[in-house]
């Protein structure tokens, strides 16, 4: 698992992928910065939520190739083949993804650090919202890799977990239409609402809970799929 | 070191291997032999654990393939059809991936891929991008990565594809040093190959094994006829009249006219008779001289084709 974990990395930052990411990323997350130092307002929280848009276009992004160039490309024989699980290979590459996120994150820190200079200062809501702002990304790359499990070709997968994200994003709205049993399972595959309270600088057991159980099935499901794919044909 | 008993693999409805059983032993160096979509390649997914079988048992030093997975795994280095490489890396960064992958020991990993290029000679070669490098080379780090962690068995897919001549004696000889250390099975379409390496050949036709046996043993055995060419000097039908009368034969055919009245003629006859004697005389009589006659022995080749064939005919 380290040896792919390293190796992921390493081909994320060889590659101009992570880079141009990371840059999107900042220079977005940087204009939704904009009117904080304009209107000297102090509160982070909404940059974050917004921030978590990006999310909804980066991971895509980020995750398409991680499993699907394997495949085309013919190197998944090599991982299995050679003395490391399935779940292994999965978890490996699924933490390299969720590094490159980190990054982001971290360099994120300077937004609220310029904030502090100018007086603000650390409050919980603040730590909340970046502790569910980790755990959506987390969740939004489980999805990802999953995506990518299904098919050999990267755009179809970026696609694929593009619009997957999208209607979790907006199942709350969806189930507030339908109502009835269907609301209840889009509500399940809301990853917002369980966000909302993070914002507020409650640190709830039950959404973290949640978020580590939702990426625990994708992850599981991802290995099934590439499972069973061996099983059933070439 | 390598047993396969009963390996069956459908795909779908369609078969990709059927009952096949064959073993290796320690040190020997197994070909594979068979025509295109035979079930070469699908054998030697199962054998390695890429693909899981339908039907049948394979172990390998005593490991079954399904219950211990890792266990084999670890004692396997394979080289699949499409050397499984990430083109965006350097030829030592893979290599160094490779052997984190199969847990070489941190202390000796560096010396060992060091020995590993210099053997299969990619050493310089070894800080260029996989992409940039020509077929051949990127063959070559394929073959590189299937030694490292110094398997004890190795199952090469068409090792020699897209070499050049040079490269693929060169590969060649290498292969058979190998052989020393590590029990090989090697595959390939090409029989001279699989004739000049290996101890022992399995023939695969149709998802099912045709014939095993050393390449010698089945030149022997297989070759019904015995087949000869004769350069007579006369007049071609005439000639050919007399070859037909002669005892044993059982098939002429001139070949091109090599001076006025000097023609080459197959001759093909039965195994057990030698018609030369007989022939010499026959010729002797009606005033032919032989100018040259060698006897053919059986191509592989032919041997391979007789196979196939036979099957053929059989499942008409």
């Amino acid at each position: 698992m380290k040896a792919i974990f390293w190796k992921e990395v390493k081909s994320y930052f060889y590659s101009p992928v992570a880079y141009v990411l990371i840059g999107l990323f900042i220079l977005i997350s940087s204009i939704l910065f904009w009117p904080n130092l304009l209107g000297m307002y102090g509160e982070f929280n909404g940059n974050l939520a917004s921030m978590s848009y990006i999310l909804i276009f980066v991971v895509p992004i980020l995750t398409m190739r991680i499993l699907a160039e394997d495949r085309k490309n013919g190197s998944e024989v090599l991982l299995l083949t050679s003395p490391v699980n399935l779940a292994g290979i999965v978890l490996g590459k699924y933490f390299a993804a969720v590094f490159v996120f980190l990054v982001m994150v971290v360099i994120s820190f300077i937004y609220p650090v310029i904030l502090f200079a100018f007086g603000a200062s650390l409050t919980p809501p603040l730590v909340g919202g970046y502790v569910g702002f980790i755990l959506l990304g987390a969740s939004f790359i489980a999805v990802g890799v999953f995506a990518s499990a299904l098919t050999e070709n990267q755009v179809i997968a970026a696609i694929v977990s593009f619009v997957s994200l999208l209607i979790m994003w907006i199942a709350d709205g969806i189930g507030g239409m339908v109502g009835g049993i269907a609301a209840k399972i889009l509500y399940w595959f809301s990853l917002l609402s369980r966000y909302e309270d993070f914002n507020n600088g409650i640190l709830n057991l039950s959404a973290i809970v949640y978020y580590l159980s939702f990426i625990s099935v994708f992850i599981f499901i991802t290995i099934m799929v590439i499972e069973r794919r061996r099983w059933s044909q070439g | 070191m390598i047993e396969i008993q009963n390996l069956t693999k459908y795909y779908g409805n369609i078969v990709g291997v059927k009952n096949v059983s064959f073993t290796v032993e320690k040190g020997e160096i197994l070909g594979f032999l068979g025509p295109n979509g035979a079930g070469k390649s699908t054998t030697m997914n199962i054998i390695t654990g890429y693909l899981p079988s339908t039907e049948g048992t394979v172990k390998v030093c005593g490991y079954d393939i399904l219950e211990e997975p890792t266990e084999v795994k670890k004692r396997i280095g394979y080289l699949p059809e499409h050397p499984p490489l990430y083109l965006d890396m350097t030829v030592i960064d893979y290599l160094g991936f490779v052997s984190e992958l199969k847990k070489v020991d941190r202390k000796t990993r560096r010396s060992q891929i060091n020995d590993i290029m210099e053997l299969v000679g990619i050493t310089h070669v070894k800080n260029r991008l996989i992409k940039n490098l020509s077929k051949g080379y990127k063959q070559r780090v394929g073959l590189a990565q299937s030694l490292i962690g110094k398997p004890e068995v190795l199952i090469l897919d068409e090792p020699t594809i897209g070499l050049d001549p040079k490269q693929i004696i060169e590969i060649r000889k290498l292969i058979k040093a190998l052989g020393k250390e590590h029990t090989i099975i090697l595959s390939s379409h090409i029989l001279s190959e699989v004739s000049a390496i290996c101890e022992r050949v399995v023939i695969i036709h149709k998802g099912e094994i045709a014939a095993v046996d050393t390449p010698e043993n089945l030149s022997k055995n297989f070759g019904k006829i015995s087949k000869m060419s004769v350069t007579i000097a006369g007049p071609r039908n005439s000639v050919l009249g007399h070859i037909k009368e002669v005892y044993g034969v059982k098939y002429v055919e001139a070949q091109s006219e090599k001076e006025p009245d000097v023609v080459t003629y197959i001759v093909e006859s039965d195994k057990d008779i030698d018609i030369r004697r007989q022939l010499f005389f026959a010729m002797a009589k009606v005033g032919y001289p032989i100018i040259e006659l060698k006897s053919l022995g059986m191509t592989l080749e032919e041997i391979f084709l007789q196979v196939v064939t036979e099957e053929g005919k059989e499942a008409n």
